[in-house]
């Protein structure tokens, strides 16, 4: 259901921009208004958040260690994961944030009941491949968009467009990461319909950012494929954008807007949702922290005096039992 | 206390299809055999703690206080604005599932909030509702619930269905850590008089009498005296006990489980016989004789207010640095807490081992030393003699306790003290050791007997290892670093893998250590005959 509702509001969001931005016409608004105010909303409400999750202290030094911890000379410790100084936990975070760590060690728990129970844990990597697929395609995409951003533009991003569409087939080039981003989006989308427990625990929430998404990529693709759409009229609205000197050229169709709308929706939406999984993973404090607990002493801002029941009063209520047993007391 | 079902019948009742329903219409039904009993309110009365009350899990009415939601609300904001960890865990998760299956309640139990998402999705649904905008207007749809007295039931249910392992966090992958927001959870029960006597107790002893359990000083001089005249006994040599000995170099504090009841003791016998051997100027406290901390499964404020006695004890006797005994959320405490909750200890020194020189820098501000460092060390520089074939009939695997790994790392150093001190060692799957480790399925306070069917299903994943290695290779023994592993292993494995005893690593390195006068050990410390001196 969560699935339904989240593909029913999806398409609407299309059908607004067909609307609006095809039937209605309203280009200045499609094109210009409501990426503006977008963008807005998206660096605002990153900032939002991440200030916001910053403003409470750690107060104690929880990391998840995950390896040998640095204790004697000659035992040998894991040094990224379980890092007990800065440069390691930068590099356990390196290692967290481009190549998903944590995902990597995924098992596969499986239950056998027939002669008394056994358990047995398979490594479990498609998880990991899904999500690294998804993220780096997501990422080259977002780069390849530069070429309608810069001008002139610069050769990396060129370089970049030329290593994605080394698959010459056809004309134009077909880009690698539109065929894997697709391929990915559609594991993530059956991963959590097929598994009874992802079912269970997704909400509209989870499936949301992943028909918008793909409603994104979608469109992308029929705008390069399909739908001739005017590039150079593209990049001039796109460049007007952030020149701020906003125009908006004539000669460009709707499934454009409905693309911009859609991007529009996801910027706006990003800062609220759980895609600030982004900003974050590098405030996990059991994962950002370096296991030297017992080395340096780690301080908490609100550390309170609390009720103790000190030795001396212990010392009043078993002076007598203390003194028979021959154990040691201050007063006599 | 319920009946508890046969191995077989258990192990066929775990299904891991989740129900219809959606998990916010389901309420969680109060079985014996899968909650524990409640803190009896005299104890949280006297310990100061707010709104003690009669309650019971199967009533309808829990009599919680007059502004309960309020008081939910209230406390669940300070640990927002305390804790960064709850607030980002609050907002981070994708509910991607990489978590789902690494719990062992889930895997025995099947019931799907015990997947660690679905765990903090229970306090996460309130969360969105009383403090996201998204949460307020979308409801349901959004993931949010308004509050009611079922998800405080729920929360009592489930909260204390999780053993604080951290075995959730290694596996995600933002780090998300369900201990920590199951610890915050007990937190706002807490505020609500909502509480576990398991906990309770042992905390308001500990808080008065000094440990755990309760024994008062004189009663534990007489329980050294008895194992000292055990050791005697098997070993010929009279060894004394040096007790709130001012001016020692070390102060050693160990869990009261390891004096309190077999196979504890025997590990206890074997840091004594140990400490006479290298002749460590040490001494115990019988102020803070208690090493473990039940605190941390109830609040915060519970667990500094015990741990704060290590210190001042530390500083009223006078002892240069502090040397700690096999506990694992004991040395959660320690390592991730004492120093920041109590701290500085610019009283005491940074522990230099009087017997080798080494200094352990990796404890140079908390100034304490886990014993399995101390002794690894000893065994490093040829400071002890060992006769491993003494241990000969022990056919030994290890387990790794959750805190000591994930929240320490401290993995090798009892795997170099086994393979001197026995002959026999065989890991169990890679999956479900070190910081894989799976719990004893008994810990956070849930080591009671009122709980023990979710024990034997929380506990299946590390029985079945332990299973697999003793078909395989004959495992007959299992070491563990834990006080509360060797009090719920033993049943556990009784349970699922009979014919597997429970032994402290201090256990197996006394049997083998040959000491300085002793006469010709005929028995192990358990009285049994030795390899070799059967019949
Ligand atoms: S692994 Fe982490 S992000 Fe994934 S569902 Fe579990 S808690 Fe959420
Ligand atoms: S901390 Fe351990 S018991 Fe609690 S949810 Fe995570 S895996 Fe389960």
């Amino acid at each position: 259901m969560s699935a339904v509702y989240s593909l029913i509001i999806v398409l609407a969001l299309v059908l607004v921009a067909v609307v609006g931005a095809g039937g209605g016409g309203l280009h200045a608004l499609f094109g210009v208004v409501i990426p503006y105010v977008a963008f807005v909303v998206f660096l605002a409400g990153f900032i939002y958040r991440v200030i916001n999750w910053a403003k409470s202290p750690v107060p104690f030094r929880i990391p998840t260690t995950a390896g040998q911890q640095e204790s004697l000379k000659w035992i040998k410790q894991n040094k990224l994961d379980n890092p007990s100084t800065t440069w390691g936990v930068i590099g356990r975070m390196v290692l967290e944030i481009l190549f998903f760590r944590s995902l990597f060690r995924n098992t596969k728990m499986q239950l056998k009941v027939n002669g008394g129970p056994s358990l047995s844990y398979g490594s479990s990597k498609f998880l990991w491949v899904g999500a690294i697929v998804f993220h780096y395609c997501f990422f080259i995409i977002l780069l390849r968009h530069g070429r309608f951003f810069t001008d002139p533009v610069p050769g990396c991003i060129e370089w970049l467009d030329k290593l994605d569409s080394i698959l010459q087939i056809g004309v134009p080039n077909i880009y690698i990461t539109e065929f894997l981003i697709v391929g990915a989006l559609l594991y993530l989308f059956l991963r959590r319909v097929c598994d009874s427990k992802l079912r269970y625990i997704s909400l509209p929430a989870d499936y949301f950012p992943l028909f918008l998404i793909m409603a994104i990529v979608i469109t992308g693709i029929l705008m390069r494929y399909f739908i001739r759409t005017d590039i150079v009229a593209a990049k001039d609205l796109i460049m007007g954008l952030v020149t701020l000197h906003p125009k908006v050229p004539e000669t460009l169709g709707t499934i454009f807007y409905v693309h911009v709308f859609l991007v529009s929706i996801l910027m706006a939406y990003f800062p609220w949702s759980k895609l600030m999984h982004a900003g974050g993973i590098f405030l996990s404090p059991t994962r950002n922290l370096a296991n030297n607990n017992r080395m340096k002493r780690h301080i908490n801002p609100w550390n309170y005096p609390v009720k103790l029941h000190t030795y001396e009063e212990w010392e009043d209520e078993f002076r007598d039992v203390l003194k028979e047993a021959g154990i040691p007391v201050e007063k006599e | 206390m319920s009946k508890l079902p046969k191995p077989k019948d258990l192990a066929s009742s775990i299904n891991y299809t989740p129900p219809r329903e959606h998990w916010m219409d389901i309420k969680p039904e109060f079985r014996p055999g899968t909650y524990s009993y409640p803190a009896k309110p005299q104890l949280v009365e006297k310990m100061g703690f707010p709104n003690p009350h009669e309650w019971s899990p199967t009533d309808e009415d829990w009599h919680l206080p007059e502004n309960w939601q309020e008081i939910v609300y209230n406390t669940f904001r300070d640990r927002l604005e305390k804790y960064r960890s709850l607030k980002v865990f609050m907002d981070i998760c994708v509910r991607c599932g990489a978590c789902a299956d690494k719990c062992h309640y889930f895997i025995g139990s099947g019931d799907p909030k015990n997947m660690p998402v679905l765990r903090a999705e229970l306090l996460r649904s309130i969360y969105r509702k009383d403090f996201t905008t998204f949460g307020k207007i979308l409801g349901r749809f959004g993931g949010a619930r308004k509050l009611t007295e079922d998800v405080i039931k729920e929360w009592f249910y489930y909260f204390y269905q999780c053993t604080e392992c951290r075995r959730c966090s290694l596996f995600c992958p933002y780090g998300i850590d369900t201990a920590e927001i199951t610890m915050m959870g007990r937190e706002i029960l807490h505020e609500l008089g909502i509480s576990i006597n398991w906990v309770m107790e042992p905390i308001y002893n500990c808080f008065h009498v000094g440990n755990h359990i309760g024994i008062p000083p004189h009663t534990f001089k007489d329980i050294v005296d008895f194992m000292c005249d055990d050791i005697e006994e098997i070993t010929g040599i009279r060894i004394e006990v040096p007790l709130n000995k001012k001016g020692a170099e070390v102060l050693f504090v160990t869990p009261s489980g390891d004096y309190f009841a077999d196979p504890g003791t025997y590990t206890f016998m074997g840091y004594l016989m140990l400490f006479h051997e290298i002749g460590l100027d040490y001494t115990m406290s019988t102020y803070a004789a208690e090493g473990g901390n039940f605190g941390l499964f109830n609040s915060f404020e519970a667990m500094k207010r015990l741990n704060a006695k290590i210190y001042a004890e530390a500083k009223r006797l006078g002892v240069k640095w502090i040397l700690g005994g096999e506990c694992g959320h004991m040395w959660r405490v320690i390592h991730q807490y004492m120093d920041t909750m109590n701290g500085p200890a610019d009283f005491l020194e940074v522990p230099r081992s009087p017997i080798t020189g080494t200094v352990f820098h990796n404890a140079k501000s908390t100034k304490m030393v886990h014993i399995c460092e101390f002794t690894a060390d000893l065994i490093k520089h040829g400071a002890i003699k060992l006769d491993p074939s003494r241990n000969d009939d022990l056919i030994v695997t290890h387990h790794d306790s959750c805190n000591p790994s994930r929240a320490m790392g401290l993995l090798e150093e009892p795997r170099y003290i086994l393979k001197h001190v026995c002959n026999h060692f065989y890991e169990m799957p890679e999956q479900t050791i070190r910081e894989q480790t799976f719990c004893c399925g008994s810990g956070a306070g849930l080591n009671n007997d009122e709980f023990m069917e979710m024990r034997m299903r929380g506990g299946l994943p590390r029985a079945n290892a332990v299973k697999y290695v003793h078909d395989k290779y004959g495992v007959n023994t299992l070491t563990c670093i834990c006080a509360i592993d060797r009090a719920a292993l033993p049943t556990l494995m009784d349970y699922w893998v009979p014919g597997v005893r429970v032994a402290g690593i201090h256990e197996l390195v006394a049997n083998a250590l040959v000491m300085k006068g002793e006469k010709e050990r005929e028995t192990n410390l358990r009285g049994e005959p030795l390899p070799g001196k059967e019949g």
